[in-house]
């Protein structure tokens, strides 16, 4: 299967294309915000259409780019040491995605443990406090902002302790597929990776209908920085969750075509991991913004 | 360094390298990309140089005369933009492009589709920036650029940022992107691609430090895209990340902000370091001197470069106990960046030394980037720095470190490695004339800012004071014919494109070290498909 050359592929037109389908989808995307949200925008061509097309047109060429890969994978143009950089490039990536959540949850603390003393009056924000907000008292989650608006937190153990159940179970059933994959036990890989997709649909509907409450009870994106953090937050995991999803879920149909085998399984692993890290997010987000 | 099987052709060549448009459009070879990224960077550094110079035609004389101040403000930002992420960054990715698989002796980068994706993308994130740029110049109506200064700080790019400050978190998300990709590339390449017996500590520091800067710019690209994205909310969807009335403060988004910054100021520069550790031993002829503590200098800076951050906000105002920690971390990077400047100096100490371009240009570096360094020393002093915040001796300070400092040794690598890319020496006379003036023309359009600076004068603003007219005059003259001279290096990066010149030899400079002077000049399509060994 693997050959000991490294395989440097012909040139490609995909990442000219893939870099349209972007720069649309940006344009569009930025334009289409603005038409949407803004009064003195009128909806055109450049906006929801061009985001819309840009982004089909994306998927479709990423959808052939990843097809030629696979391609070359089943044809055994992959060496173990191409391998090796799929797996090393993987996990870099997934370092990335850290630190995009680290910026959210520094925000966060930075908002409980300094911003809202201060705008309490702790420290050198006494005059603050005094000219502009007298009447604000410090507290988290911020129910009551400088402006007065008024919000509801959102309690942990109703929706959120039931998902992280289900994200944790989803952990350890993606495990079991693992290990199938490994001692080739197909059946059992087969039942345990659908069991983890559709554990991964579980937790996203749950998570729609919790914005629903979440909105019924006035915890909305514009009430203050608290519901500022937690829809951004949540809302960035419930992308990546997504995306975790469809990613296990491609990859299952890919055992079912007999792709993989236990030393040629990049891509499987490549969403398996995506899929713990997805889930170690979710714990932090679990104690950091619904529990504590 | 030397090796066994290392001049090798490509014999075994079995897909011929493709021509024509297809050549350069859907690559995936690091060398064509290599050269698409440094064309690239080096058009951008001639359009933000435009900027720049009607930057310093308004500034001329006291007064107005050539643009308003509006437009005036969105030159200010572009320039810097386009700059830090069109010409310097594009550019040390080019040269990381071309010559780590040729240092390291691998096939190619480790993943050459990515790569190119990681190219493509800049052009569009750019041509999305520029547009706003020329619509506010040209267009109907006149809508501004962005106008809120290159490091978009809130509410200057929330709530009063013009209709194109979207477009503009669009494209700093595709730069993102890129850089992201483009950096997994070169560790992936770094840590799976090294040829048998090519150990880390074997490495040429080039690749060492762009190791670490590959690291840098995965840990805080991220970080940006976090905070221009809490922008985009903030602007449009009712967030209030940087408003303190719902809570948030404005202040959060420069902490957000400079976190990413000011690695990404070590992202500028780290490259430069390992080209100038290649080109000091090559023409002192001598081995570098301290190489094991290079690298850890390196390592060093890099993880400063962390805890630094909120020296850029001093005066924003912090608690005593957070700015006594940022300003001791600041000036600590001090120490391993003394290491190496005493280590330049060491190697070329008692060597044989002779003064060809790319170390006329590497000295010159060593020189002006140790002045930056050194004006970076007095900012990082926190009481100082509340007098010189925002002033033009902080323009300086930046621009010896970027201009004198990172484009510098980018033009002494070009001058370097010309020979290997193209296969023909680049005119010594054109070369000449560019270093000289280029050297003397960059001192007197950045040395006399730091009197103006120390004297009061603020940067950003259209106008000034009539007690900084003198200075400011000669300034733009220095600019000028700093701007012209860079003409000079078109013609010679395009006479090498078109094979004018004398032949290169495989290894032109004589005193150097490393396998990419194994292959012959210009180097060829595929090299190191077998691997080489490594003594």
């Amino acid at each position: 299967m693997a050959t000991d050359k490294y395989y440097v592929p012909e040139s490609s037109p995909w990442p000219l294309t893939a870099s349209i389908g972007l720069c649309m989808t940006a344009v569009g995307g930025a334009h289409f915000i603005q038409q949407s949200t803004m009064a003195d925008m009128a909806p055109s061509f450049s906006g929801k259409p061009l985001f819309f097309l840009g982004l089909a047109w994306l998927l479709v060429v990423l959808a052939l780019w990843w097809r030629d890969t696979i391609k070359e994978s089943v044809g055994g143009l992959h060496s173990n040491q191409l391998g090796g950089s799929y797996r090393q490039g993987m996990l870099w990536f997934i370092f990335s995605e850290v630190m995009f959540f680290a910026a959210f949850f520094g925000a966060m603390f930075y908002t409980r443990w300094l911003i809202i003393p201060w705008l309490s009056g702790e420290g050198s924000g006494a005059m603050t406090h005094e000219l502009l907000w007298p009447n604000f008292q410090a507290m988290w989650p911020l129910t009551e902002t400088p402006d007065g608006t008024t919000t509801t937190p959102m309690g942990a153990w109703g929706l959120p302790a039931i998902n992280t159940a289900i994200l944790l179970v989803s952990s350890v059933t993606l495990t079991i597929a693992h290990h199938a994959l490994l001692e080739g036990k197909r059946g059992t890989l087969i039942l345990f990776q659908a069991a983890t997709v559709v554990l991964g649909v579980i937790f996203l509907g749950l998570q729609a209908l919790e914005y629903v409450h979440a909105y019924d009870m006035g915890l909305t994106l514009d009430a203050g920085i608290y519901g500022s953090l937690f829809f951004l937050l949540t809302g960035f995991h419930g992308a990546h969750v997504t995306i975790g999803t469809i990613f296990l879920f491609i990859t299952l149909i890919r055992v079912l075509k007999g792709h993989f085998s236990e030393d040629n399984c990049f891509a499987w692993e490549a969403g398996a991991w995506y899929w713990h890290f997805v889930d170690v997010v979710w714990l932090f987000l679990f104690v950091t913004v619904y529990w504590l | 360094m030397s090796t066994a099987a290392a001049t090798h052709d490509d014999h075994h060549d079995h897909h011929h390298a493709p021509t024509g448009l297809k050549r350069w459009l859907f690559s995936t070879n690091h060398k064509d990309i290599g050269t698409l990224y440094l064309w690239f960077s080096f058009a951008m550094f001639l359009v933000g140089g435009f900027m720049a110079m009607v930057i310093r035609a308004e500034l001329l004389e006291p007064g107005m005369q050539f643009v308003d101040p509006e437009f005036f403000n969105q030159m200010t930002t572009v320039h810097g933009l386009v700059m830090v992420f069109g010409a310097v960054m594009p550019a040390t990715v080019g040269l990381a492009n071309w010559m780590i698989p040729l240092m390291i002796g691998a096939p190619d980068m480790a993943l050459p589709r990515m790569n190119n994706w990681s190219f493509w993308i800049l052009p569009f994130a750019f041509g999305i920036l520029i547009f706003a740029v020329l619509m506010s110049a040209f267009g109907a109506g006149n809508p501004s650029a962005p106008n809120f200064g290159w490091t978009f700080y809130a509410p200057l790019s929330t709530k009063y940022g013009p209709a194109s400050t979207d477009l503009f978190i669009l494209s700093v998300h595709m730069m993102g992107i890129s850089s992201i990709m483009g950096a997994i590339n070169v560790v992936v390449t770094v840590f799976n691609m090294r040829a048998p017996g090519m150990t880390l500590m074997k490495m040429p520091l080039f690749v060492w430090t762009w190791l670490i800067t590959a690291f840098l710019l995965i840990a805080v690209i991220p970080v940006l895209a976090g905070a221009v994205t809490m922008m985009l909310t903030d602007r449009h969807f009712g967030t209030s990340f940087f408003d303190a009335a719902g809570g948030g403060d404005p202040v959060l988004f420069q902490h957000v902000f400079w976190f990413f910054g000011h690695p990404e100021v070590y992202i500028m520069i780290l490259p430069s370091f390992g080209i100038v550790s290649a080109i000091i031993p090559a023409f002192a002829r001598k081995p570098l001197f301290g190489y094991a503590s290079m690298v850890y200098a390196t390592a060093s800076i890099a993880l400063l470069s962390f805890v630094v951050w909120a020296h850029h906000m001093f005066t924003v105002g912090m608690p005593l106990a957070g700015t006594l920690f940022f300003m001791y971390m600041t000036m600590l990077i001090s120490v391993p960046t003394g290491v190496k400047v005493f280590n330049w100096v060491a190697t070329m100490w008692r060597g044989s030394l002779t003064f060809e371009l790319p170390m006329k240009w590497a000295i010159a570096f060593v020189i002006l980037f140790t002045c930056g360094g050194l004006s970076g020393l007095m900012l990082a002093i926190t009481p100082v720095d509340f007098q010189y915040h925002d002033t033009y001796f902080v323009v300086a300070h930046f621009h010896y470190v970027l201009v004198t400092g990172a484009i510098f040794s980018i033009f002494a690598a070009a001058y370097y490695w010309l020979p290997k890319w193209s296969g023909v020496m680049p005119s010594k006379l054109l070369g000449e004339l560019h270093f000289w003036n280029s050297l003397i023309s960059a001192n007197l359009l950045f040395f006399p800012m730091h009197f103006v600076g120390l004297a009061g004068m603020p940067r950003r603003y259209a106008d000034y004071a009539l007690q900084f007219a003198d200075y400011n005059f000669w300034i733009s003259i220095g600019g000028f014919w700093f701007g012209l001279s860079q003409v000079i290096f078109l013609i010679v990066a395009i006479r090498c494109a078109m094979k004018k010149g004398e032949p290169a030899p495989a290894k032109p400079w004589d005193g150097a070290e490393g396998l990419e002077w194994e292959v012959p000049s210009p180097a060829p399509f595929h090299t190191f498909d077998t691997p080489p060994v490594i003594k």
